[in-house]
């Protein structure tokens, strides 16, 4: 295992994580109707970004495609979700959760971030121009995402913090 | 020469031909009230029409203090004389037996009358309350786009700087939002590049999702007249339905809904293939080219066919006369704009015109249209997601400006985020976080998306609703207070069309009852509330429209929409003049951009863009290492899938839209006896080879189902494209029993019955165009025919037995071809 292979590894979970927490927050955020669309929009890119981490990690013979997630799309588990966003739609408190939800996408998707950078830079210095082309791919979605995050809590916050 | 039409039976009237560069004839049409003479009328009293964007002006005739009928301005630019279906009958609606004409308050399940002072006492004392206990935030408006100039610019004042409140937005979300964004994102600010006039100079439109024979039924007729003319322009339609404009065009495109951005990024990528782009322009305006060479490279025309279902070759030769244009004008609406990718779809439209070059020229620009009358001044004063005179909530200095026209703190203007948008304001009343919401003009219970979640938004105990309007509306009826508004012809004002043409309404008659101006309405509310100055003095100094007016001239001062040069004496007698209008433009502008890109500067620009995708705002900085000297932005977009796709329990898409006889929500239109007769009630539009499969035929009735509903209509079998369902979406509940609602659990009769919530990210403007939905047969029509109209894009694939629409003697109007004498001459030399 070297640094290269090392960085691939985090980064696989990293966008496999986002893609889930991705969902489960539009999940739990049924009601939020502008949040659940762009958060499903946002969680297939977390899910190419994993399917190209794991392409690549072939070249360095390592498996990345483990076994599937924990997600159940249309499964028992979303369809409970949703319904308890939408018999707690009518109150201000899911607010609160939003926040803390959009808050942790934030720094997931930081943290991927950081691990395109590191990958980035370590791709330039071995010269390893395959890795450097897919993160110039992949890092500019991954900073739209943070921005998402960003602006919907600078845009959201207000009401919900003011209104408690 | 003169003619007598039935207008309703031809709604765009005889032609005029004109060659390409010569000035558009007049023609003057004219309706009286049956058995009325034009040596009967008293009075001309001048106008524009309210019934949709183009902004046609006319004069309305009065007779014993009521209105007798209307005739078209012959020295208008707009129309010179024309009026369209709706212009010509639309004003009996004023005089309906059931105006409101008295305030009404909640009492238990009813609505009583009561005076004024009651109703505004009630409503004063309510924000008072909700301002000391929950703050500013608690307190929302929801506004319109059919009130006046000064109207939204007084509601802008003491929305935001009186009660402090980010929440006010006008239904101009889900008419406009998209036009106004775009044009924010490619040029930095909103503002229209084009002018109706490039139809005169035109070898090329290209109308993009827009219906303009039934939308702008007079634009339509001058197109026609080119048309019909020497040199006439090429004609390229994109849109799912039959329309009028698409059985004329050179080359018609009816792409699957949804797949705008793969079938503009195919054109874009043919246009850059055959090396049709105008280097110069780009290196002297624009930034962003490579990016979208890149992003277009693989987007072929068989790429996009196969996901839009058009031919690769009809992509090519559309590319071609695109290509090939020397004077390309092109218009964008609601196919475009109610779709998911809205403003990366509108943007590609404007990335066509900066890549050929094609801005600022006679004959050569971009019409991002608007859906009602005056959408446009709900833009500019501020009355909708953004700050009056198309500053920049992002930029402190603009901030600062606002607030020394306004004498405040720039802290009392909420600018912490951008302006709360409609679907928004409905999602915090939703979740209990606003209280009080008051609307004017407007018909949320019949217009947004999902209306068994906004009929229930909307009756909630703990909202406070105040609706302001002329009718019962379905909305009115679930208010706690409903105050009884003047309309059209009732009040003075001005407002602004489409292609920024200013026009002056003069009060011609007295409202019914105790009816109000709505500005008189927000004056009293604003004094009963006390809002002042940071000086102590009252925050808004003026008592009527035209002092309104000339306050909202200080706050244009400068700006993009500036309207110095204006004044209501200016207006009178002539022509509607084009902002921005100043001292050293006193005429007024034609054109925007003519001298390259004048408000996109880090430093002026009302907006930084947003992400197209996610919606994210651009930063400053960011902005400025983009764009640092103030260029277009060529901002590339990728085609995404829709959210709602066909499958097996919902094989069909849907799409809802208007018809050429009726207006928003029917609330003027359907107590118009000629136009509610031409479309009295909804109807579902189906292919023939849909209809064959399912054993379906004309005049069934059919349910059409959604997650969200079901609405019922009577079948039409159209020319539309297969897979495609299509449903108007005038047709509420005021003229049924319920009132207000479906009965009991059963299927509706709105269209958006079964929409969807859900909207673009970076325009906010909901989709009305794309939906999953499934049909089933309800009962057999035995061959009557669908209530649709024959003459629009509702005809009947087969005609055979099916009445055409007919308006009959009193639909009748005429129309002169004479140049009329006095002071309505066309004024050639002033007005180009």
């Amino acid at each position: 295992m070297n640094g290269i292979t090392l960085t691939l590894r985090a980064l696989h979970h990293g966008e496999r994580h986002l893609e889930d927490e991705l969902r489960a927050a539009a999940e739990r955020h049924r009601t939020e109707h502008e949040v659940h669309h762009v958060a499903l929009d946002l969680a297939g890119w977390s899910h190419e970004h994993a399917a190209r981490l794991a392409e690549a990690g072939r070249h360095y013979a390592l498996d990345l495609d483990g076994p599937p997630g924990h997600r159940d799309p249309g499964g028992a588990l979303t369809a409970l979700r949703e319904k308890a966003s939408q018999a707690l739609g009518r109150r201000p408190e899911p607010g609160l959760l939003l926040l803390h939800d959009l808050k942790d996408l934030y720094l997931a998707a930081a943290e991927n971030s950081l691990h395109w950078e590191m990958l980035a830079q370590t791709a330039q210095a071995t010269r390893e121009p395959r890795l450097l082309e897919l993160a110039s791919s992949c890092h500019p979605r991954t900073l739209r995402q943070v921005r998402w995050a960003n602006t919907t809590i600078k845009n959201l916050s207000p009401q919900i913090l003011g209104a408690l | 020469m003169e003619a007598s039409v039935d207008r309703i039976a031809d709604p765009w009237g005889g032609r005029t031909p004109y060659a390409r560069g010569a000035a558009w004839p007049v023609r003057t049409d004219t309706h009286l009230a049956p058995g009325t003479t034009t040596d009967e009328v008293d009075r001309w009293v001048q106008t524009a029409s309210l019934l949709h964007s183009n902004g046609d002006a006319m004069d309305i005739a009065v007779r014993d203090g009521r209105i007798v009928g209307v005739r078209g301005r012959a020295a208008d630019r707009v129309n010179r004389g024309r009026l369209g279906p709706k212009d010509l009958f639309g004003w009996q609606a004023n005089a309906s037996p059931d105006r409101l004409t008295s305030p009404l308050l909640r009492d238990g399940r009813r609505l009583v009358p009561c005076d004024w002072d009651t109703a505004m006492g009630r409503i004063a004392a309510r924000s008072k309350e909700l301002l000391d206990k929950r703050g500013p935030g608690s307190i929302g408006f929801y506004t319109s786009g059919q009130l006046f100039l000064e109207e939204y610019y007084t509601l802008a004042v003491l929305a935001r700087a009186g009660i402090g409140t980010n929440h006010l937005d006008g239904n101009t979300r889900l008419c406009t939002a998209t036009a106004g964004e775009a044009l924010k994102e490619s040029f930095g600010c909103d503002g229209q590049p084009g002018s109706f006039t490039d139809v005169d100079h035109a070898d090329t439109l290209a109308l993009f999702g827009h219906n303009m024979a039934e939308t702008q039924p007079v634009l339509w007729m001058r197109v026609l007249d080119r048309l019909d003319g020497a040199d006439p322009p090429r004609l390229i339609c994109v849109d799912p339905r039959p329309t009028r404009v698409a059985r004329r065009a050179d080359v018609h495109l009816a792409p699957r809904p949804g797949t705008n951005v793969a079938l503009l990024n195919a054109l874009l990528h043919e246009i850059i293939r055959t090396d049709r782009v105008d280097g110069e322009f780009i290196g002297a305006h624009t930034v962003g080219f490579e990016e979208l060479r890149r992003r277009v490279a693989s987007c072929t025309p068989e790429w996009a066919s196969a996901i839009c279902d058009v031919p690769a070759a009809a992509i090519s030769e559309a590319a071609g006369l695109l290509g090939s244009a020397e004077r390309l004008l092109s218009t964008v609406l609601q196919g475009v704009y109610q779709s998911h990718q809205a403003t990366a779809a509108a943007v590609q439209v404007n990335n066509l015109h900066l890549i050929r070059g094609m801005l600022g020229r006679p004959g050569a620009g971009v019409l991002q249209m608007n859906g009602q009358p005056t959408a446009q001044n709900t833009r500019e004063c501020g009355a909708d997601g953004d700050l009056p005179g198309f500053r920049n909530w992002q930029n402190d200095r603009h901030v600062a400006d606002l607030a020394r026209v306004w004498n405040v703190e720039p802290s009392a203007i909420p600018h912490y985020a951008p302006p709360t948008h409609a679907m928004q304001i409905f999602r915090y009343a939703e979740q209990g976080s606003l209280r009080m919401l008051w609307i004017s003009g407007t018909n949320p219970a019949v217009s947004l998306p999902e209306l068994g979640r906004i009929r229930s938004v909307l009756a909630q105990d703990r909202l406070f609703t105040v609706v302001q309007d002329l009718f019962l509306t379905e909305t009115a009826q679930l208010a706690d207070v409903v105050l009884p508004a003047a309309t059209w012809g009732e009040k003075t004002g001005t407002f602004t069309n489409a292609d920024r043409t200013v026009h002056l309404s003069e009060k011609a008659v007295d409202p019914p009852g105790d009816a109000r101006p709505d500005l008189a309405i927000f004056l009293d509310y604003a004094r009963r509330m006390d809002f002042r100055d940071k000086d102590g003095g009252p925050l808004i100094t003026w008592d009527g429209p035209q002092e309104a007016f000339e306050a909202w001239k200080r706050c244009s001062a400068g700006r993009p929409c500036d309207y110095t040069g204006i004044t209501y004496d200016k207006l009178r007698g002539g022509s509607g003049i084009q902002w921005p209008c100043d001292e050293t433009r006193p005429e007024g502008t034609e054109r925007l951009y003519t001298d390259g890109i004048s408000w996109a500067h880090p430093d002026v620009c009302e907006s930084y863009g947003k992400d197209l995708v996610t919606g994210a705002s651009v930063e400053v900085v960011e902005y400025r290492s983009l764009n640092p000297d103030g260029k277009a932005v060529i901002k590339a977009a990728e085609y995404r899938p829709a959210h709602e796709e066909p499958s097996q329990e919902y094989p069909l898409q849907l799409t809802t839209g208007r018809t050429l006889y009726h207006f928003h929500t029917r609330t003027k239109t359907g107590r118009v006896p000629q136009l509610n007769a031409a479309a009295p009630e909804v109807w579902v539009e189906l292919s023939a080879a849909d209809a064959s499969a399912r054993g379906l035929a004309e005049g069934d009735l059919v349910d059409v189902t959604t997650p969200r509903g079901s609405l019922r209509g009577t079948l039409r079998i159209t020319g539309i494209r297969e897979g495609l369902l299509f449903v108007p979406f005038h047709y509420g509940y005021w003229d049924t029993a319920e009132g207000y609602g479906p009965s009991g659990e059963g299927p509706g009769r709105a269209a958006n019955e079964t929409t969807v919530t859900d909207w673009d990210p970076a325009s906010k403007q909901p989709l009305f165009k794309t939906a999953a939905a499934r049909l089933t047969l309800v009962r057999r029509g035995d061959g009557v025919p669908a209530p649709a109209p024959t003459t629009t894009a509702s005809a009947p694939a087969r005609p055979d037995g099916i009445r055409p629409t007919e308006g009959g003697p009193d639909a009748r109007a005429t129309q002169s071809t004479d140049v009329p004498r006095g002071d309505s001459t066309p004024d050639e030399a002033a007005r180009p």
